[in-house]
């Protein structure tokens, strides 16, 4: 320890003031990024600061300021001031949790600011055996020691939260590795293995499937493994137009077969905040994009025989369902979203129908040779975001501890009671003492109503 | 009787009684200071019925949801809480007249939520970023600590305003004389604001948690979020340069009004002040 702390390297990262210093620079220059908008191209800059200015954001890295050299290494000193500042101080609290108690001076009680004294008409063993017996039914277990002129009993409770501060510095670094674990750069840079955490999104048309994803740090394709495919996509809305629902169906597939995920189904539905997770990347609704062309689904309602096309607007195709040939001759859209569309059917038998029908809804067509059903739904492609952070469980355990450990920092104390007894005239003197390393007047509270209540007994 | 008549009730209970706390400051009477505490103790209650009241009314629109998700749902809640966190306050520690710095943060908020023109009182119905459980535990979290910060804030300024009541020699004649002793506001600031960084830290934590389930990143160092963390950085300064370095009074008592400076940018500046620079803007 005196080595050590003769170490300035050493006595500078155990230093508090340290601590407070770089508490108020993490604020201080926190403020930068949320004034200078992040992560514009580099031309936005100029053209809202001027040249020079854009200039010196460049060198700073003002302009990805949370990902910049100083920022992390901030943030560095700061964990190393954490580490060394509770290295520097747990084996004090080791000391003082671990504390023979019952090596105080039975005088010291007398000048202790929580105490009190009675007097039992009791020999001194049952006196004794009575305070021990009390304090052990409330919940104070209590040891014993001969001293020169009587017996001290010690109980004590929570020592172990005196760690409760260790447990916050901790969790604090706790949350830091994981974020370091889940950092897409720390994966490319210093693991050279992108496929270790990354962040990147994807589009997949309805109907379609892919097995990659494009990274949002570097814009290159990263390899799922597996494959993404995408059934159907929706959006619902309320009765006043704004946005209930974005809705897609996905099925994954290993070697071209559908896997069954938790709950037994093949086809999952991704909404926004509910994402869907397997092998450790998850997938969440992000975006969406219309397309002019339309998925459409025929079915020969006798045969059962079913047909899938995506198919442009104001085209006409041949069915492979010979003769049956059919087209969209219009559309009715708003905003980008078509609402309702114009079919041509026709199967050479009779005059072609020509009817509207809502997007996506199912029309049923009778003709003299068989009935069909005709779904026509604008294709969509959904855009997902995807990512693996093997980190965020460090994350969130480092969240758990420190809510926990706050909770024991501030609410809870390491609480003594002393109880020193002595036998003068057949009477037997006890004065009674303690202390807390926090919250001393709710301490006092609990002390008084103990020993009142002790008092009560005996008489 | 709908649910924004009733809040406007509120507002008058929170007026009154904030206007009862100042005279009792003034003239030092007891009486004054306990109607201070009924019109409290009135208006929470009635804001209280109106709050659930309007999300019922939600449900009726059928568009449930609970009224926590926007600036004036918000706003209303968070004079709830301040106010709650007050009453409890003076039933735990018979500081009366604290209610003359905290109560007109209840009435700020109030009349500022049913009269400024850019904050709507519509009920809207939930887009499907907002429909999350973690919504609740998120606004419900933060809104505690923001409450418990308002009145550290509203200790602060009292304490300061007693200590220079003290130095002028205006001691016990003046309204100086009726706060209570700087040790004892000294304590309460302290007490609330462990209080308050506790919740504030569960809030950047449902935050967080939400923010992952929602889109996959739990920090992004969006302007928000970078003020929920400043101002957390300023109370865990605080707190260190208390009980490490042994501040107290004047210094706690600026730390605690800087500290409500930086809730209060998180929670409005970010919306309206940088709102020029960043695109979500309005909530
Ligand atoms: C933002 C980050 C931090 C948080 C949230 C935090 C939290 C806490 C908490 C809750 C306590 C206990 C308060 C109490 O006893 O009532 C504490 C105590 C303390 N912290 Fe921190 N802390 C942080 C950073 C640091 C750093 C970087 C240092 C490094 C020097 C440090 C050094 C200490 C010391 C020396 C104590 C007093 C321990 C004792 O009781 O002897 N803290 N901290």
């Amino acid at each position: 320890m005196t080595t050590r702390k003769k170490n300035p390297i050493w006595a500078f990262f155990a230093s508090v003031k340290l601590a407070l210093f770089l508490l108020f620079i993490l604020a201080a220059t926190s403020i930068i990024g949320t004034v200078i908008q992040q992560n514009q191209p580099a031309a936005q800059y100029v053209k809202e600061y001027g040249e020079k200015t854009a200039h010196l954001f460049q060198t700073l890295e003002l302009t990805d300021m949370y990902n910049s050299w100083w920022f992390l290494s901030l943030l560095g000193i700061f964990s190393l001031n954490l580490i060394v500042c509770s290295l520097e101080r747990i084996p004090n609290v080791i000391r003082l949790v671990r504390k023979d108690n019952l090596t105080i001076k039975p005088e010291r009680l007398a000048k202790m600011r929580i105490r009190k004294t009675l007097t039992l008409p009791l020999p001194l063993e049952q006196s004794v055996q009575r305070v021990a017996d009390y304090l052990h039914g409330k919940g104070w277990k209590t040891t014993e020691r001969q001293k020169d002129d009587g017996i001290l009993l010690f109980a004590q409770r929570g020592a172990w939260t005196r760690f409760g501060v260790y447990i916050v510095h901790l969790s604090i670094l706790v949350i830091l590795i994981g974020a370091v674990i889940g950092s897409p750069t720390f994966a490319r840079k210093v693991l050279h293995n992108e496929k270790f955490a990354f962040k990147g999104s994807i589009m997949i048309p309805e109907s379609q499937e892919t097995n990659f994803i494009y990274s949002f740090t570097n814009g290159k394709k990263i390899d799922l493994g597996f494959t993404v495919h995408c059934s159907y996509f929706t959006i619902d809305y309320y009765a006043n137009g704004m946005p209930k629902t974005y809705l897609s169906k996905v099925t994954i597939l290993e070697n071209g077969k559908p896997v069954p995920l938790k709950d037994g189904s093949t086809v999952h539905d991704l909404k926004v905040n509910k994402p869907l997770t397997y092998k450790g990347i998850t997938f969440y609704q992000s975006s969406y994009q219309p397309y002019s062309d339309f998925l459409t689904v025929l079915v020969n309602t006798k045969t059962h025989e079913k047909q899938s096309r995506i198919i442009a607007g104001g085209k006409q195709i041949k069915s492979k369902m010979q003769p049956i040939s059919f087209g969209i001759i219009n559309q009715e859209v708003r905003g980008e979203a078509v609402q309702r569309v114009k079919i041509w059917f026709s199967d050479d038998q009779a005059d072609p129908a020509i009817f509207w029908v809502n997007n996506g809804q199912k029309a049923i067509i009778k003709r003299p040779a068989g009935e069909y059903e005709l779904t026509v739904k604008q294709l969509y492609a959904t855009g997902l975001q995807v990512t693996k952070d093997p980190g965020v469980w460090f994350v969130y355990i480092g969240c758990g501890m420190m809510l926990l450990g706050l909770f024991v920092a501030f609410f809870m104390s390491h609480r003594k009671i002393y109880a020193f007894i002595r036998e003068e005239a057949g009477q037997t003197t006890l004065i009674f003492a303690g202390s807390a390393h926090k919250n001393k007047v709710g301490f006092e509270k609990v002390f008084s109503k103990l020993i009142d209540e002790f008092q009560k007994q005996m008489v | 009787m709908n649910s924004s008549q009733l809040f406007g009730i509120t507002t008058l209970c929170y007026l009154l009684s904030a206007i009862f706390y100042v005279a009792l400051l003034v003239f030092k009477n007891k009486k004054v200071g306990t109607i201070g505490l009924g019109f409290a103790i009135i208006g929470v209650v009635i804001q209280t019925v109106a709050i659930g009241l309007r999300w019922q009314e939600s449900y009726q629109m059928g568009i449930g949801h609970a009224p926590l998700t926007n600036m004036y749902e918000s706003l209303v809640f968070f004079a709830w809480c301040t106010t709650l966190f007050y009453i409890f306050m003076e039933f735990k520690f018979k500081a009366r007249v604290v209610g003359a710095f905290v109560m007109p943060f209840a009435v700020a908020a109030m009349a500022y939520a049913s009269f400024a023109k850019r904050i709507s009182q519509q009920i809207n119905p939930l887009i499907p970023a907002l429909q999350s459980n973690w919504l609740l535990a998120h606004v419900i979290t933060c809104f505690i600590g923001y409450g418990a910060f308002a009145v550290a804030g509203g200790l602060g300024l009292m304490y300061l305003l007693k200590k220079s009541g003290i130095k002028k020699g205006k001691h016990q004649d003046s309204f100086t004389g009726s706060l209570p002793e700087l040790k004892v506001i000294d304590d309460l600031t302290h007490k609330t604001i462990i209080f308050g960084f506790m919740w504030l830290s569960a809030g950047i934590i449902t935050g967080a948690v939400w923010a992952n389930e929602a889109w996959g990143t739990y920090w992004s160092w969006d302007p928000k979020e970078t003020w929920s963390i400043i101002t957390w950085f300023i109370y865990a300064s605080t707190l260190h340069a208390r009980f490490t370095r042994g501040w107290s009074g004047s210094r706690i008592a600026w730390l605690a009004i800087l500290g409500f400076i930086s809730v209060f940018f998180t929670y409005f500046g970010v919306n309206f002040l940088l709102s020029g620079l960043h695109s979500y803007g309005a909530s």
